[in-house]
Formats: structure tokens, C-alpha cells, sequence
């Protein structure tokens, strides 16, 4: 497949160009004559581009995994309530153990998410499989339900700041070395997924083939929950959560070249990385030394780019 | 050879098989035929354990459906079910590719391309290997799934209305196809048929059904007559014969 290739170069592209866009003027040809430039590359520009890549690409994965698992395909981990889980374990565990060391809180945020991922998977299965609408909606209100708890609990407690920089942010400018390696985990967890990669192909055809092929399917939703859940965590716990790039990526890349995994989830990675990396660039250029949120460019853009789908292609569930 | 020992399903407070007791033959072509609601597919998805078992044993091949891995099953048979629309966006070749799954786990070796080229060849589907699901007809879907099947490669092939969809010559081509699976294959056929001249022409064992018991079972000659189909529809019919075999007239 020519995409690959043709992705991987514009990802690099656009990573070396992240490494020299910010307030600091970094100049790659002359770095190793200047501690200061390298200091900053270190320091902040290279764990920033590495975290916007990582982010992209995991809740890309992400995406694909959670429309498998609802069979649908106009759902993506930030309207499937599982950011908002993650939340809800972030705050459960700030409030039981301010202190507490960062695994902790990453395992609350994992289990937090993982919960109410399951929760949701739950509501669908009782859903009549024909209504091919109220498996959105129904994550919609789910979000909506957890997100109206979360901000409950938040406000009670006056950790709002906390909440607002976990849900509602979702930008890159506070990402320096040392606070952002969660994310190599969504990153191996996404690439776990590509492993299973046929199994969650089985799945998608639905409980009959898959009885039919020998594949116990219970397995596969564990790990596709498994994963769903830790990458959406190590976002929400590192960057705050980034809207619409696990549903649009992978709605544009299954209709470029359909669902066969093994080939099209290093496709869905590479381009969750590229977009997300071009709305960060966006955002650090915009009103240059300033900065705009990379989630508020994807939200616009995403937005533009799912309705563009939805009139591409009307009915296909 | 599948034994069935006392099989009944409910579903919800409605009896749909009552203590059905049969055995579907080794190396035969088998219909499952009978009116609307009669229990057929239900069998059938209780032999493919595609349901689970309420009451009774199955086994197919000495294996218990109930108790075997569904791994192992699924080397042993392939079933196709009555297909729902499927949301996924496969080119018809890599559908046709996951039924060599149960064998190579993610792993296709050079034997597993070459059958699915055999699926997709046996069906006519090879100018169409590369077009998506969403991009075919009903027709060509189904032949699609039933190929996949095919590719499974199992001894036993378990095949719910296979023939929906399909136009007269691809629905021959596929009696065709069974038969020879059976005649040189030594494989064996379970299928539920609406259309009962196609049991008449190409089976070897039809298993009647109804109000969830077994009406009749034996021979096409045996058990497509104007006395059993008529009690057996609740309907007048008349059977003639055409080339030594039964011809069930669809004007009376």
C-alpha cells in the first residue's frame, strides 16, 4: 500500500517542522553550538511533538476499536463516556489520596474509563441492532450524563480546574519532558490492538460469523475494551482529551481503503498522527507567540470533516 | 455424522423445538424442509452452536457441541447463517479470506491463498475479488458469504437458506457444487431449502419439520409425496416426477 509510505513522510515533515515552531527560535542546523536551542528542543519541543503524535495515533486506534465493539460506525472514545470515566477516576482518586504516586492515578483513570466504556458496550447490546442512530445518541447521553457527574463532583470539591484541564481542554503547550511518557503506553496499547487486528475484524462481522470462524468473542471485546480504555486514560490523564479524531480518522480511512485491519490500522495511525500534529501547528501559528488549544482547531476542523462524511456517504451504518 | 438426542428450545415462554431426536447421515446431502416457523433454522443454529443448548445433546462427528472448544468446532464445520447486513467495509477476497482463519489463526500460508482462489473461482467471484461488500448485489454477497464458508474447508457444511438471493443459474451452480462436494468430496450438507424442487432435485435426505418436531424423515422419494408435503403445509399438493425424481407442481 502506497499510503504508508506517503503518510510516514508527511508525518516527518510536519514532526520536523513542530521541533522549530514555538515562542524559543530553535535552529536545527546550527543545535550543537547553541545549549539553549538544544535545551529547549530537549526539553520541550521534542516531547511535544512526540506527545501530539502518540495522541493522534492511539485515539485514532482507539476509535477504530470502539466502533468495532458497538458495531458503529459514528462513535469515537470522546462520545462513548470514556474520557469522562477516566475523569471520574482521576477525581475519585485526588479526592481519597491527593498524594497518591502517578500509577495510581493512571490505574484509577484506566479503570475509571474502562468502567464506563463497559457500561456503554452494556447499553448498545440492548439497543434494537436496526436503529442504527441510537447507538450515537445513547453515547451522547452517556458523556453527557457522566460529564454533568463529573462537574458535580468537581465543583463540590472545588477541583474544577483539575476537570476543565482533563475534559475540556485537550492542548499540547504544558507538555515537557518528564510529563507526557504515559502516553508511550497508549501508544503500545494501540499497538497491541494491531496485533489482534483480524480477531477485531472477526468481531466487526458480528456475533454469528464470529461463532462460526471458532473466535470466542468475549476475549476479543476484553482486549478491545482494554485497550479503548487505557489510551483515552494516558490522554486524558497527560494532555486532556482531544475531540473527533477517533471518529473522523477512522470514518475517512475505512472509506479510502475499507476494514481490514492489518492493513488499515497502521494507515488510521499514521493519519490520527498527521492531523492532530497539523491542528497543533495550526494552533501554535495562529496568533504567533500565542497559542490556540489544538482540540479547539480539531474540533473545528473535525467537525467540518465528519460532516463532509455524513453528506459523502448517508446511509451505511 | 450428527446425532441429535432430545433436543428442545425455548425462546422467551414460545416452545420452538419439542424433544427432537434425529441423525443427519455422513457424506450426504441433507434438506431441512417444512412450513414458516417450523424449527429448522433453529436446528440448525443449535447444531452450529451458534445458540446455545437448552436441552439435549448434539454432536457432530463424535464432537459435543456443547463441551468441544469453538475453535475446534470450527474445523470440524462451517455454518452460514441467515445474513444480517454486515456494517464492515471487506473486499469480497478478504472476506472469503477469513474463512481460512480457523486454520491459520492469522497466519495464511501459501495453501490458504490458494483455496481462497478456489472459493472465489468456484462462485464466479474473482472479477469481483477486489469490489467491497457495500459495492455488490444481495446476490453477489451471498455467494460471497456462502464462498467464504466453502473455504472453511470443513466436513460438514451447514447452510441456513443458502439459495436466498440467488438467481436460477448461480442457485443451480451451487446444488451443483454441493453435490460435488459430497459425490467427490466426501463432505456432508446440511441445508434448510424453502424451495422444496431444489431438495427433490440434488438432496439425498430430507429431514421434514414441524410445529417444532420432526414430521418426516428419509429418502427424497420417500418423504416428497402428495400425502406427507400436504399434511406437512396443511395444503393440497401435488407431486409429479421428472427424470426418476420427485417434481412437487406449484399449480394443483
Amino acid at each position: 500500500m502506497r499510503l504508508v509510505p506517503a503518510l510516514s513522510m508527511a508525518l516527518a515533515a510536519l514532526m520536523l517542522a513542530s521541533l522549530t515552531v514555538g515562542a524559543a527560535n530553535v535552529d536545527l542546523r546550527g543545535i550543537f553550538r547553541d545549549p539553549q536551542a538544544m535545551l529547549v528542543l530537549l526539553e520541550s519541543r521534542l516531547p511535544r511533538t512526540l506527545a501530539v503524535t502518540l495522541t493522534g495515533a492511539a485515539l485514532s486506534v482507539a476509535g477504530v476499536l470502539i466502533q468495532v465493539l458497538v458495531r458503529n460506525r459514528f462513535v469515537g472514545p470522546d462520545t462513548s463516556g470514556t474520557a469522562e470515566g477516566a475523569a471520574l477516576g482521576l477525581l475519585a482518586i485526588t479526592i481519597l489520596a491527593p498524594t497518591s504516586a502517578l500509577w495510581l492515578r493512571m490505574g484509577a483513570a484506566a479503570l475509571g474509563a474502562m468502567a464506563t466504556t463497559a457500561l456503554f458496550v452494556t447499553v448498545i447490546r440492548r439497543l434494537p441492532p436496526r436503529e442504527v442512530m441510537l447507538v450515537p445518541i445513547a453515547g451522547l447521553v452517556l458523556s453527557g450524563v457522566l460529564g454533568a457527574v463529573v462537574t458535580f463532583i468537581g465543583w463540590q470539591t472545588d477541583l474544577m480546574q483539575y476537570v476543565g484541564a482533563w475534559l475540556y481542554s485537550g492542548e499540547f503547550s504544558g507538555v515537557i519532558a518528564g510529563r507526557y511518557e504515559l502516553l508511550w503506553i497508549a501508544g503500545l496499547a494501540a499497538g497491541l490492538a494491531w496485533l489482534a487486528a483480524d480477531r477485531f475484524v472477526i468481531l466487526a462481522l458480528g456475533q454469528q460469523v464470529a461463532t462460526g470462524l471458532g473466535l470466542s468473542t468475549a476475549a476479543v471485546m476484553r482486549l478491545g475494551l482494554l485497550v479503548v480504555s487505557v489510551v483515552t486514560a494516558m490522554v486524558v490523564t497527560t494532555v486532556g482529551m482531544i475531540p473527533f479524531v477517533g471518529l473522523v480518522v477512522p470514518n475517512l480511512v475505512s472509506r479510502i481503503m475499507g476494514d481490514n485491519l492489518r492493513a488499515s490500522l497502521p494507515v488510521v495511525a499514521l493519519a490520527g498522527a498527521l492531523l492532530v500534529l497539523a491542528c497543533d501547528l495550526i494552533g501554535r501559528l495562529a496568533i504567533h507567540p500565542y497559542e490556540l488549544p489544538a482540540g479547539l482547531i480539531l474540533g473545528v476542523l473535525g467537525a467540518g470533516l465528519f460532516l463532509w462524511l455524513l453528506h459523502k456517504r448517508p446511509s451505511h451504518g | 455424522m450428527i446425532q441429535i438426542e432430545g433436543v428442545s428450545h425455548h425462546i422467551g415462554t414460545a416452545q420452538i423445538l419439542r424433544d427432537i431426536s434425529t441423525s443427519l447421515p455422513e457424506g450426504r446431502l441433507t434438506a431441512l424442509i417444512g412450513p414458516n416457523g417450523a424449527g429448522k433454522s433453529t436446528l440448525l443454529r443449535l447444531i452450529g452452536r451458534l445458540e446455545p443448548l437448552q436441552a439435549g445433546r448434539i454432536t457432530v462427528d463424535e464432537h459435543d457441541v456443547a463441551r468441544c472448544p469453538t475453535g475446534c468446532l470450527a474445523r470440524v464445520m462451517a455454518i452460514l447463517g441467515q445474513q444480517t447486513a454486515i456494517a464492515s467495509r471487506l473486499r469480497l477476497s478478504e472476506l472469503v479470506g477469513f474463512g481460512r482463519w480457523p486454520h491459520h489463526q492469522g497466519r495464511p500460508s501459501a495453501d490458504d491463498h490458494a483455496r481462497v482462489a478456489e472459493a472465489l473461482d468456484a462462485f464466479a467471484l474473482t472479477p469481483l475479488a477486489g469490489r467491497f461488500l457495500d459495492e455488490v448485489s444481495g446476490g453477489q454477497a451471498q455467494r460471497a458469504h456462502i464462498a467464504m464458508a466453502f473455504a472453511q474447508d470443513t466436513p460438514w457444511l451447514l447452510l441456513d437458506e443458502p439459495l436466498n438471493n440467488l438467481d436460477m443459474s448461480h442457485a443451480r451452480a451451487l446444488m451443483v457444487r454441493l453435490r460435488g462436494l459430497v459425490a467427490d468430496g466426501g463432505r456432508s450438507v446440511a441445508m434448510v431449502v424453502h424451495e422444496i424442487n431444489y431438495a427433490a432435485a440434488w438432496a439425498d435426505h430430507v429431514v421434514a419439520m414441524k410445529d417444532g418436531r420432526i414430521f418426516a424423515t428419509g429418502a427424497p422419494a420417500e418423504v416428497l409425496t402428495e400425502e406427507v408435503l400436504s399434511a406437512l403445509y396443511d395444503a393440497s399438493i401435488r407431486v409429479g416426477q421428472h427424470h426418476g425424481r420427485p417434481l412437487v407442481l406449484h399449480h394443483a
